[in-house]
C-alpha cells in the first residue's frame, strides 16, 4: 500500500471513528462505511479500528469474515449478489447465473480481473414475490431473466465515468 | 497495608477465579443471597439464587458430561454436552448457562438427554481428525473420555481419514493443530477474556467456523505472548506445546555432550499430577533422581538464580530509588517491574512498549542460569561450553521462545539450549520406564544447587516479591525479617486476587552491606520513606495495573511491582499439567510454600553460594560490568500492529 | 381477505396520539385485550413482553425493532417498511411509552440498504412533527427518539439476542438465555425487540381499540396477520388475512389450487402436503411469521429439501454443535438420498438427528433448521427414496 493512500486511509478512519464513536457498538457502523467506500476492509484499517475501539484486531477480523456483506479481500466495484433461496430458485435463478458468470466469464465467487464485477451468490433478499431477485450494490433489481443480465451490466459500466473508474482502480491496484 | 484498590475495578469479562473478591450486597431476599429449591434427578437441592444447573449437582455429587465449559472461564454453552432436561420446557438446556432463579424440576439423564449427547460427540468426532495413539493428549484428553463415557462404538456420521488444515509449527512455544479442534473455544475465551491478550477468535461462521489468529497469519507472526494458558485449557490435543524431546534425548545420547538441566520450582509442585498422585504433591527430590537415571549429567536448581536474580533486581531497585531520590534523576523509570516471566516480557515489549524503561533489565533466573553454565561453570569443569547441552524444566512454554531469543547468547552460545515443560519432563521420565513416586530421593548438585526458601516461592503469584521484601528489610533496614514478619512469611503478598497492593515503611536503616558500598553511600535517604510494592497475575490484570499507572492511580505511586503473565504465576503456567482448576493451583502454591517452610536458609542474600560466585566470578559485584554482560538483557519495542 | 390492507386505512400518528393520551398503565392493559401474539414466528404475547420490560430495573430502556427479516419467502416487513413506516415508528414510540424507554433502535437488515434514505426521511419528519425527539407525541418528559442500524448479510442476526450482539459490534452468535433481553438486553439493559409487523398492529391496536382486533382471528390467535407468499401461484405478493384461516382459502385467493404442498413459517417452517391444506394457519396450528411458499405439482421435493438445508449450512452461527455440524449431515444425507445411497438405516439415523437438533441446539435457528428435513422425509417419502444416480438434476 503506497504511503500517501495509507495516510489518506488514516486521515479518513479518524474521521469516521470520530463520527461513530469509540465503543464497540460502533464497529459495525465503521465497518459497513469502509465496506462500502473500497470494497473490503483491509488489515491495516481492522488494526487501526481494533486500537481505536480498544478491541483486539483479531475480533474485528473473526466479526468481518461472519458477515457475508462484509470482506477482507478486495471485491468489484460492483457486487452482483443473487439470490439463490428457494423462490427465486423456483423462478429460475440457475439460468440467471449461467448467463452471469458466461458475460462476465467468472464463477460466483470470483472477481473479474479488472476489478469491477464481483459475482456473489445471496440468501433471501426479501424479494421473492419478484424473483428471481438480484442486488448489485445497493439497487435490487426483480424478475430478471437472462435477456436482461446484459442490459443489467451495460447499465452498471455506464455508471463509471473514466474519472470515477480511476480513482476506483487506484485504490484497489495498491 | 490495602488490598485490591478500589480504583481497579475486575471488569466483568475477567473470569470468576480472577475476579476480586467484593462480596456483593443484596438487594433483597429475593435477589443475591436467597436460597432456592431444585429438584435433580429426584434429590432436593438447595442452593442460592443464580447457581447454574451444573453447579448445583456438582455440589451434590450429580455429574453432567462438559466440554466447552471450564471453571476459570465465562459461560460459553456452546458444546452443548451438558444438556439436561426441565421439566415443562420443551427444548433442552445447557446446564453450565442456565441459572436457577425459580424452582424447577430436572433430570440430567433421560433417554433424549442421553441421545443428544451421543449424537454430539458423534458430531465432534465426525470432524475430529487424528488418531488417539499418536496424540500428546491420549489418556488425558475430554473427548476422549467423553467418547468412552457414552460407549461410542463406531463412528455414526463419518470420521475424517485427511487432515484438512496444516498444523501450525511456527511458533517456538505453541503448536496449533485446527484437525483436532473442536470449537469449544475454551482458547478463545482463555486469550481473549482471561488474559486478554486477543490472539486467538472464532472466525468465519456455520460449518467454515474455525479459530483464527488475526488474518488467519502464524502463530509466530502474531501477537502471542507465548503464555500457553490456551494449551493448558484445551480439552483435547489442537493445542499443544513444541515439544523438544526428541532433540533432548539425543543429546542424552550423544557421549561427547555434557548434559544439564535446571529445574524450576514449581513443575515440582505439579509434576505428580502427571503420575496419578494428588496436586500439591512435591516431588522435588524423586524428579532428582529420576532425571539422572533418564541420563542428564547434572541436576541444578533454578532457585539459585531466583536468589541470583533478586540480588540484581534488588540492587537494580535500589540504584534506581537512589537515582530518582537523591540524585533527582528524572528519567529514572519508576516503578520498576520484574522481568523473569518470559509471557509478561513480549506482553510488554507488544502492548507496552512505551513502558518498557520500567522493565528490570536483569534476565530471568533461566537466561541467567544458561549464562552461567556456559561460562562459569564450564571454565570451574573444565568442560568445553561447545559441548554443553543446557537444558531447563520450565512449567512455561514462554521459556522455550525466551531460550531462542537471538539476545540470550551472551555466554557466547545458546545459554539455554533447550525449555521444557512439565509435562514434556514427565513424558521423558515415563519413556525411561521410571515410575516417579517410587524414585528415591537425593539432592541437587553442587555447585548450583543451593538454594533458599526465597527461591522456591518465585513459583507462586508474589513470591519473587516476598523474596525481595525479605532481603530489602533485612539488607536495608538491618533487622531480622522474622522480627517485622512471623516466620519471615510475608503474608499480604501472597494470594490469589489479580492484584495486591503492600505498602512497607522503613522506620529505620542499618549499615550499607560491603557489596553495596561502592554503589550508595548510606541507607539514611531512605530513613521514614514508604516502600510501595505491587503483586499481579494473569495478564489481563497486568493491563488494569499498567493502565492504572498512565493514569496515574494507586499503582503509579509503587515503587517495585511484580508481573506474572499466568494466573497463579509460574505454578499456573502454560507448561504445567493438565488440568488446571483454581483449586489445582492452590494446592501447587500450598505445596510450594510447605518447600520454603522446609528451607534451612530462607532469603537469597543468604545463600552463600551466591556470595561466592560474586567473589570468584562476578567479581566488580550486583548490577556490575560483567554481571551486566552475562546476567542482563534489553528488551525488544514490538508493537501491536502486524 | 381484505382487498385493502388495513395499514392503509389507519392515519399515520393516530395510534401514538391515542396512546400518548392514555399513559403506560392503559397502553398495557389495551395490548392486553387485545391479545396480540408477536408477528415474527415465535408468537409470545406482545403485552407480556412489554409488561416484564416495563417491571424491569434500569437506568435506561431500549426499544428495538427487528427489521431483519430473512426467513426464506417473508418479505411482508418490506412492504411494511417502504409503504407504513410511520405505524412501526409509532409502534416503536408506544412500547417506548410502556416500557418506558428512551431509545429505539431499527435494525435494518443489510439487503434492505435501499430503504434507509426513505426511512431517515421519515424519521426526521417525525421529529419536526414532534412525535419524536424532546416531548415527544406532547408527552412532557418523554424524550424518545429512533436510530437506524444496519446489519451485514447474516440471517441469524433476526434471532433477538443474535441481534442485540450483532448492535454491540460482535459476531451475531445468540446469547444463552436465561437472562432475557427484557431483563439483559443491549447493553445489558432492558431491551424489547419486536417485528416490525407487530410494532405496527400495535399502532393499529391504539387507533382502532383492542376489541377491533380481538374479534378478528382466533382465541389463541387474535388479528390479521400478512402473509407473504411466493413460489408456483399466480399472484405472489402480501395479503392480510386473518389469523385461522385455511390453507386452502389462502390457495384459493393466490391462485394456486393445484399446489402439491406449502411450506409454512420459511425454511425453519413446516411444510404441509395437500392432504393436509384444511390446517389453520394460528399459533396453535400451524405457526407462521408471514412466509408462505407454494409448491406446484411438478416440484422435485428433495431439490426443496436441498435449498433449505444449504440455506442453513451457510447461515448457521456456527457456536454450537449441533447446528453447525447437523445440518451439515442432514445436507450430506440429502445428496446421499439424490444419489440413491442413502440407506433406510441411516435415514432414520439422520432423523433421530434432526430430532436432537430440535432440541439441544442453543436458538431458535438450530432447533428449527431439520423442520423442512424431517417433514419432508415424514410426507413425501415416496420421492425421496429409491434414487439412482441422475435422477435429479
Amino acid at each position: 500500500m503506497l504511503v500517501s493512500n495509507r495516510n489518506r486511509l488514516d486521515r479518513e478512519l479518524d474521521v469516521l471513528i470520530d463520527k461513530c464513536g469509540r465503543q464497540r457498538t460502533a464497529l459495525m457502523p465503521i465497518l459497513q462505511a469502509v465496506q462500502r467506500k473500497y470494497g473490503f476492509i483491509r488489515n491495516f484499517a481492522m488494526q487501526k479500528i481494533a486500537d481505536a475501539l480498544s478491541i483486539h484486531p483479531v475480533e474485528v477480523h473473526g466479526v468481518v469474515t461472519f458477515y457475508s456483506f462484509l470482506s477482507e479481500k478486495p471485491r468489484g466495484r460492483f457486487i452482483i449478489r443473487l439470490c439463490r433461496t428457494i423462490s427465486c430458485e423456483m423462478a429460475g435463478k440457475d439460468r440467471v447465473a449461467a448467463q452471469l458468470e458466461t458475460e462476465l466469464g467468472i464463477k460466483f465467487g470470483e472477481t473479474t480481473v479488472d476489478k469491477r464485477f464481483t459475482l456473489e451468490w445471496a440468501n433471501c433478499m426479501g424479494l421473492c414475490d419478484q424473483g428471481p431477485a438480484m442486488l448489485v450494490n445497493d439497487t435490487h433489481y426483480t424478475r430478471v431473466t437472462p435477456q436482461r443480465v446484459l442490459e443489467i451490466l451495460e447499465e452498471c459500466r455506464s455508471r463509471l465515468s473514466p474519472h470515477a473508474m480511476q480513482g476506483a482502480e487506484e485504490e484497489h491496484l495498491v | 497495608m490495602t488490598d485490591n484498590p478500589k480504583d481497579i475495578k475486575s471488569s466483568d469479562r475477567a473470569p470468576k477465579a480472577q475476579r476480586g473478591q467484593v462480596v456483593q450486597k443484596p438487594d433483597g431476599v429475593d435477589a443475591i443471597g436467597a436460597k432456592i429449591t431444585v429438584n435433580i434427578d429426584g434429590q432436593d437441592i438447595k442452593v442460592p439464587m443464580g447457581t447454574t444447573i451444573l453447579e448445583a449437582a456438582r455440589k451434590f455429587g450429580i455429574r453432567i458430561p462438559t466440554l466447552c465449559h471450564h471453571d476459570d472461564l465465562c459461560v460459553a454453552g456452546v458444546c452443548r454436552v451438558c444438556v439436561v432436561e426441565i421439566e415443562g420446557q420443551r427444548a433442552l438446556q445447557a446446564s453450565c448457562a442456565y441459572p436457577i432463579t425459580s424452582p424447577l424440576k430436572i433430570k440430567t439423564h433421560t433417554p433424549q438427554v442421553r441421545r443428544a449427547r451421543r449424537h454430539i460427540i458423534d458430531l465432534l468426532l465426525s470432524k475430529h481428525y487424528g488418531e488417539c495413539y499418536t496424540c500428546f493428549r491420549n489418556n488425558n484428553c475430554e473427548l476422549q473420555s467423553l467418547a468412552k463415557e457414552y460407549g461410542v462404538d463406531f463412528f455414526r456420521f463419518g470420521h475424517p481419514e485427511k487432515p484438512m488444515y496444516e498444523k501450525d509449527n511456527s511458533s517456538y512455544a505453541v503448536v496449533r493443530d485446527m484437525n483436532k479442534c473442536v470449537l469449544c473455544r475454551r482458547c478463545v475465551r482463555t486469550c481473549i477474556d482471561l488474559q486478554e491478550v486477543g490472539v486467538l477468535e472464532a472466525a468465519h461462521r456455520s460449518s467454515d467456523t474455525r479459530i483464527e489468529t488475526f488474518l488467519d497469519k502464524p502463530l509466530s507472526d502474531v501477537v502471542c505472548i507465548n503464555c500457553g494458558q490456551c494449551i493448558n485449557r484445551c480439552p483435547t490435543g489442537a493445542l499443544t506445546a513444541n515439544d523438544p524431546t526428541d532433540e533432548v534425548w539425543a543429546a542424552i545420547d550423544d557421549p561427547t555432550k555434557h548434559v544439564t538441566i535446571q529445574t524450576a520450582p514449581s513443575p515440582r509442585a505439579g509434576i505428580g499430577e502427571c503420575f496419578g498422585l494428588e496436586p500439591g504433591t512435591p516431588m522435588t527430590f524423586e524428579m532428582n533422581t529420576a532425571l539422572r537415571r533418564c541420563g542428564f549429567d547434572k541436576v541444578f536448581d533454578t532457585n539459585f538464580t531466583a536468589d541470583l536474580t533478586i540480588i540484581e533486581e534488588g540492587t537494580e531497585l535500589l540504584l534506581r530509588l537512589y537515582k530518582a531520590l537523591v540524585e533527582k534523576d528524572e528519567t529514572v523509570a519508576l516503578p520498576q517491574f520484574t522481568s523473569c516471566s518470559p509471557g509478561w516480557v513480549k506482553f510488554m515489549e507488544h502492548f507496552y512498549p512505551e513502558m518498557l524503561p520500567n522493565m528490570s533489565s536483569a534476565k530471568s533466573p533461566q537466561q541467567m542460569f544458561g549464562a552461567l553454565i556456559k561460562t562459569f561453570y564450564a571454565e570451574q569443569q573444565g568442560i568445553d561450553p561447545s559441548n554443553i547441552v543446557s537444558v531447563a524444566l520450565m512449567p512455561c512454554s514462554a521459556k522455550k521462545f525466551e531460550c531462542n531469543r537471538p539476545e540470550m547468547t551472551d555466554s557466547g552460545f545458546k545459554d539455554v539450549d533447550y525449555g521444557l515443560t512439565t509435562r514434556e519432563m514427565a513424558k521423558m521420565i515415563s519413556e525411561a520406564g521410571i515410575h516417579l513416586p517410587d524414585m528415591p530421593k537425593s539432592d541437587f548438585d553442587a555447585p548450583f544447587g543451593t538454594a533458599t526458601g526465597s527461591g522456591v516461592i518465585f513459583g507462586a503469584t508474589g513470591g519473587v516479591m516476598e523474596a525481595a521484601l525479605r532481603s530489602v528489610i533485612e539488607l536495608v533496614c538491618g533487622v531480622r525479617a522474622e522480627d517485622l514478619f512471623e516466620h519471615a512469611n510475608i503474608i499480604p503478598v501472597r494470594g490469589f486476587e489479580g492484584t495486591r497492593l503492600v505498602e512497607l515503611p522503613i522506620e529505620n536503616v542499618g549499615p550499607v552491606p560491603d557489596v553495596f558500598k561502592k554503589l550508595v553511600p548510606n541507607w539514611d535517604w531512605l530513613k521514614g520513606a514508604t516502600l510501595k510494592v505491587g503483586v499481579c497475575h494473569g495478564t489481563a490484570n497486568a493491563k488494569k495495573v499498567l493502565d492504572d499507572i498512565k493514569n496515574g492511580g494507586e499503582f503509579s505511586k509503587c515503587h517495585f511491582i511484580e508481573f506474572m503473565a499466568c494466573p497463579g504465576g509460574c505454578l499456573g503456567g502454560g507448561g504445567q499439567p493438565i488440568p488446571t482448576t483454581p483449586e489445582i493451583r492452590a494446592a501447587r502454591a500450598e505445596a510450594i510454600y510447605a518447600e520454603d517452610r522446609s528451607y534451612g536458609v530462607r532469603k537469597s542474600h543468604e545463600n552463600p553460594v551466591i556470595w561466592e560466585l560474586y567473589e570468584k566470578f562476578l567479581t566488580d559485584g550486583p548490577c556490575g560490568h560483567i554481571s551486566h554482560k552475562l546476567l542482563h538483557t534489553q528488551y525488544t519495542a514490538r508493537g501491536k500492529y502486524i | 381477505m381484505s382487498t385493502e390492507l388495513t395499514f392503509s386505512q389507519v392515519d399515520p400518528y393516530a395510534g401514538l396520539k391515542a396512546a400518548a393520551g392514555i399513559g403506560r398503565a392503559d397502553i398495557l392493559a389495551t395490548m392486553k385485550t387485545a391479545n396480540i401474539r408477536g408477528r415474527g414466528g415465535a408468537g409470545f404475547p406482545v403485552s407480556v413482553k412489554w409488561n416484564l420490560a416495563a417491571a424491569a430495573v434500569g437506568p435506561e430502556k431500549f426499544i428495538v425493532c427487528n427489521a431483519d427479516e430473512g426467513e426464506p419467502g417473508t418479505f411482508k416487513d418490506r412492504l411494511v417498511l417502504s409503504e407504513h413506516a410511520d405505524l412501526v415508528f409509532d409502534g416503536m414510540t408506544i412500547a417506548a411509552i410502556a416500557a418506558g424507554a428512551q431509545k429505539g433502535i431499527l435494525y435494518l437488515r443489510g439487503e434492505y440498504v435501499y430503504m434507509l434514505n426513505d426511512l431517515e426521511t421519515v424519521l426526521a419528519r417525525r421529529r419536526e412533527d414532534g412525535m419524536l425527539g424532546q416531548n415527544s407525541a406532547g408527552r412532557i418528559g418523554f424524550d424518545f427518539d429512533v436510530e437506524i442500524r444496519l446489519g451485514s448479510g447474516a440471517y441469524v442476526c433476526g434471532e433477538e439476542t443474535a441481534l442485540i450482539e450483532s448492535l454491540e459490534g460482535h459476531r451475531g452468535e445468540p446469547r444463552n438465555r436465561p437472562p432475557f433481553p427484557v431483563d439483559t438486553g443491549y447493553l445489558g439493559r432492558p431491551t424489547v425487540v419486536n417485528n416490525v409487523e407487530t410494532l405496527a398492529w400495535a399502532a393499529c391496536i391504539l387507533a382502532r381499540g383492542a376489541e377491533w382486533f380481538n374479534r378478528i382471528g382466533t382465541e389463541q390467535s387474535a388479528g390479521p396477520k400478512l402473509l407473504s407468499i411466493s413460489g408456483d401461484c399466480e399472484n405472489p405478493g402480501v395479503y392480510e388475512f386473518p389469523l385461522g384461516v385455511s390453507i386452502t382459502e389462502v390457495l384459493k385467493v393466490v391462485g394456486a389450487e393445484d399446489a402439491k404442498a406449502v411450506q409454512i413459517g420459511g425454511a425453519s417452517g413446516q411444510c404441509v402436503p395437500a392432504g393436509n391444506f384444511e390446517r389453520k394457519i394460528a399459533f396453535e396450528d400451524v405457526a407462521t411469521g408471514g412466509s408462505i411458499i407454494v409448491f406446484g405439482p411438478g416440484r422435485d421435493m428433495l431439490d426443496v429439501a436441498r435449498n433449505f438445508m444449504e440455506f442453513f449450512v451457510d447461515e448457521s452461527c456456527g457456536q454450537c454443535t449441533p447446528c453447525r455440524e447437523g445440518n451439515e449431515k442432514l445436507l450430506e444425507g440429502i445428496e446421499m438420498l439424490a444419489a440413491g445411497t442413502c440407506s433406510m438405516k441411516y435415514l432414520r439415523e439422520l432423523c433421530s438427528l434432526g430430532k436432537t437438533m430440535q432440541v439441544a441446539s442453543k436458538c431458535g435457528l438450530g432447533q428449527s433448521s431439520p423442520n423442512a428435513f424431517l417433514s419432508i422425509v415424514e410426507h413425501f417419502p415416496d420421492e425421496i427414496l429409491g434414487r439412482a444416480e441422475g435422477t435429479v438434476a
